[in-house]
């Protein structure tokens, strides 16, 4: 009898229904925090939505895409998303490259090997709003970097550059990360069989042979993995933008569709024509992460 | 790599790790500097350093203040993510129930959501619908439960072996003892991992809580010196030095934090956890 109780509770509830209450707590906040405020920002999106004064009852009549419309006509948000182009063309490959090769270098070292990893994930633990400080004082028309380069400083300085502003917050975000994706490849190249290279030294393949037919063949899902999670920082860019060149400056040569959703949508009180521009985003990332897996992870 | 020496492999390791710690030497040099010094020489002052601008940016931002209040949000964080996440992790990966597999789904959904399409209906949600401005819970409800040390809490109990669990629950144990006193001692290195890697998020995070408090004494410190450098900073004696005493507050726990435990930044756990 309790036997078939038990077996009958099994079979509706699984074999530990305690599984439930252990895990509840945190379906509750994937509900709350992600999965209705993720449907709300669709819906919105289809609306007329705006702040209402607090208590007070407003419709909020559906618009169709008319906020998509809005968004797409406005010259500031394709000058964002162009912005995020020029980011993401720099920045990506540029972190993909530097982070394997220097996982490679790392992996194989032996003396200091404390230090120079320290070395490298550092600015990855540290808050951006730090080091964007030391970053202006560096890059300020009259700051180091300046002072280093004398008659070839660029004029105007880079920050308040419309042509440099983007490549140095692409610059800066590369320094930032770069030690997340180097732990990431240095993880993948743990798991590099190591006949692979062994054969290879049969073969007669020398260092530079083995890196580009066995390592970087065999870290390709941790490539995949390193574009995919570079692509999604790039899209989030908003600190840098506002901080660094004080609000997406020179004439929003550095503008993000984050800082936009920002200024649009909580500072002017448009959150429909932000939450728009979010979606599209969204739809941005996936586009470009899923031509990347074809293109990285071959025809499957 | 036969062909590339060693040596020649140390002097550009060496070289490129010099130049990604120079940003930081710099802002240690430059706080306290009672005057910028963008000379060459400015960068390896021989004398004239002062705390000055430590007692500046202090006078100007409320330093222990926006501590205080980035420890309570930090330290929320870390709580939720600790007593919630480690229950979630071990019942992903040890137990067999229900709904299993939509959760588990709904994890690696979560990892793919952007935060910007979240940005606006959170803060209508949060700020306008539950009135969670400037406060902590309105701080710490989106970042509450790290999705990433989730992943890692499961996958060290997944490595855990079956045995284990079966001799436990033949002796009668039930789940929350043998999670207690059989798989948490097991996985106290994923826990300090997980505990590391969730610290940075909140202790460096800007954009939501620059949405979410207004009042200047709620603001963490991330916050506050984010508001000093784009409004006030031009107006003070040294403003550089004054950000970069900032700085090197806002940076330092998360520094010495990671420097003290870096080796349980061992690539390997990471790695698993974000690959699942």
């Amino acid at each position: 009898m309790a036997a078939a109780t038990r077996t009958r509770v099994a079979a509706t509830l699984g074999r530990h229904p305690v599984g439930m209450i252990l895990a509840a707590p945190y379906a509750v906040y994937l509900a709350i925090v992600f999965a209705y405020p993720f449907g709300f920002s669709i819906w919105i999106s289809f609306h007329d939505y705006f702040f209402a004064a607090p208590g007070a009852i407003v419709d909020h009549p559906f618009v169709g895409l008319d906020n998509y419309k809005a968004v797409l006509t406005d010259p500031a948000v394709r000058e964002s998303f162009g912005n995020i182009g020029v980011f993401l063309i720099i920045n990506v490959p540029l972190t993909t490259a530097l982070a394997l090769v220097l996982a490679v270098a790392l992996n194989r070292v032996v003396h200091a090997r404390t230090f120079l990893r320290v070395a490298f994930y550092v600015p990855y633990v540290t808050a951006s709003v730090a080091v964007v400080g030391v970053w202006l004082f560096l890059f300020n028309s009259d700051g180091l970097v300046n002072t280093v380069l004398g008659p070839l400083a660029p004029d105007p300085s880079w920050l308040v550059n419309e042509g440099l502003a983007m490549p140095v917050i692409a610059l800066f975000v590369t320094w930032k990360q770069l030690g997340f994706f180097i732990l990431l490849y240095l993880a993948a190249l743990q798991n590099v069989p190591k006949e692979l290279y062994e054969s290879a030294s049969v073969d007669g393949a020398n260092g530079w042979n083995k890196f580009w037919s066995v390592t970087v063949p065999a870290v390709r899902p941790a490539t995949a993995l390193v574009v995919i999670l570079a692509l999604i920082t790039g899209a989030n860019l908003f600190t840098e933008p506002y901080l660094l060149t004080g609000g997406g400056g020179p004439n929003g040569a550095s503008t993000s569709p984050v800082l936009l959703m920002y200024q649009r949508g909580l500072q002017q009180g448009e959150p429909d024509f932000a939450a728009a521009i979010g979606v599209l985003l969204v739809i941005g990332v996936l586009i470009v992460a899923w031509i990347n897996r074809r293109f990285i992870e071959g025809r499957d | 790599m036969r062909r590339w020496p060693t040596a020649v492999r140390y002097v550009l390791l060496f070289a490129g790790a010099l130049l990604f710690l120079f940003p930081f030497y710099y802002m240690l040099i430059g706080s306290l500097q009672s005057s910028p010094d963008t000379s060459v020489g400015g960068a390896f002052p021989t004398s004239g350093l002062t705390l000055a601008n430590y007692q500046d940016i202090n006078s100007r931002v409320d330093l222990l203040g926006s501590l205080v209040n980035s420890g309570i949000f930090t330290g929320g964080v870390l709580l939720c993510t600790v007593v919630f996440g480690v229950l979630a992790g071990y019942a992903l990966a040890r137990l067999h129930f229900r709904g299993r597999g939509t959760l588990f789904v709904l994890v690696l959904l979560v990892q793919v959501i952007p935060f910007q399409l979240l940005l606006i209906p959170l803060y209508v949600l949060i700020v306008r619908g539950y009135g969670l401005a400037d406060s902590y819970l309105g701080m710490i409800l989106p970042f509450a439960i790290n999705t990433t040390a989730v992943f890692i809490f499961r996958q060290f109990f997944l490595q855990l072996p079956d045995d284990l669990f079966a001799a436990a629950r033949l002796d009668g144990a039930g789940e929350l003892r043998i999670l207690w006193s059989v798989a948490l001692p097991l996985v106290r290195p994923a826990l300090l991992t997980a505990v590391l890697l969730t610290f940075i998020g909140p202790w460096n995070e800007f954009l939501w809580p620059f949405l979410v408090t207004k009042q200047a004494d709620m603001q963490p410190l991330a916050v506050s010196l984010a508001n000093y450098i784009s409004n006030v900073s031009s107006r003070a004696a040294n403003p550089f030095g004054a950000i970069l005493a900032g700085a090197c507050v806002l940076a330092a726990p998360a520094v010495a934090l990671f420097i003290a435990f870096q080796r349980q930044f061992i690539s390997t756990d990471i790695g698993s956890g974000v690959k699942g």
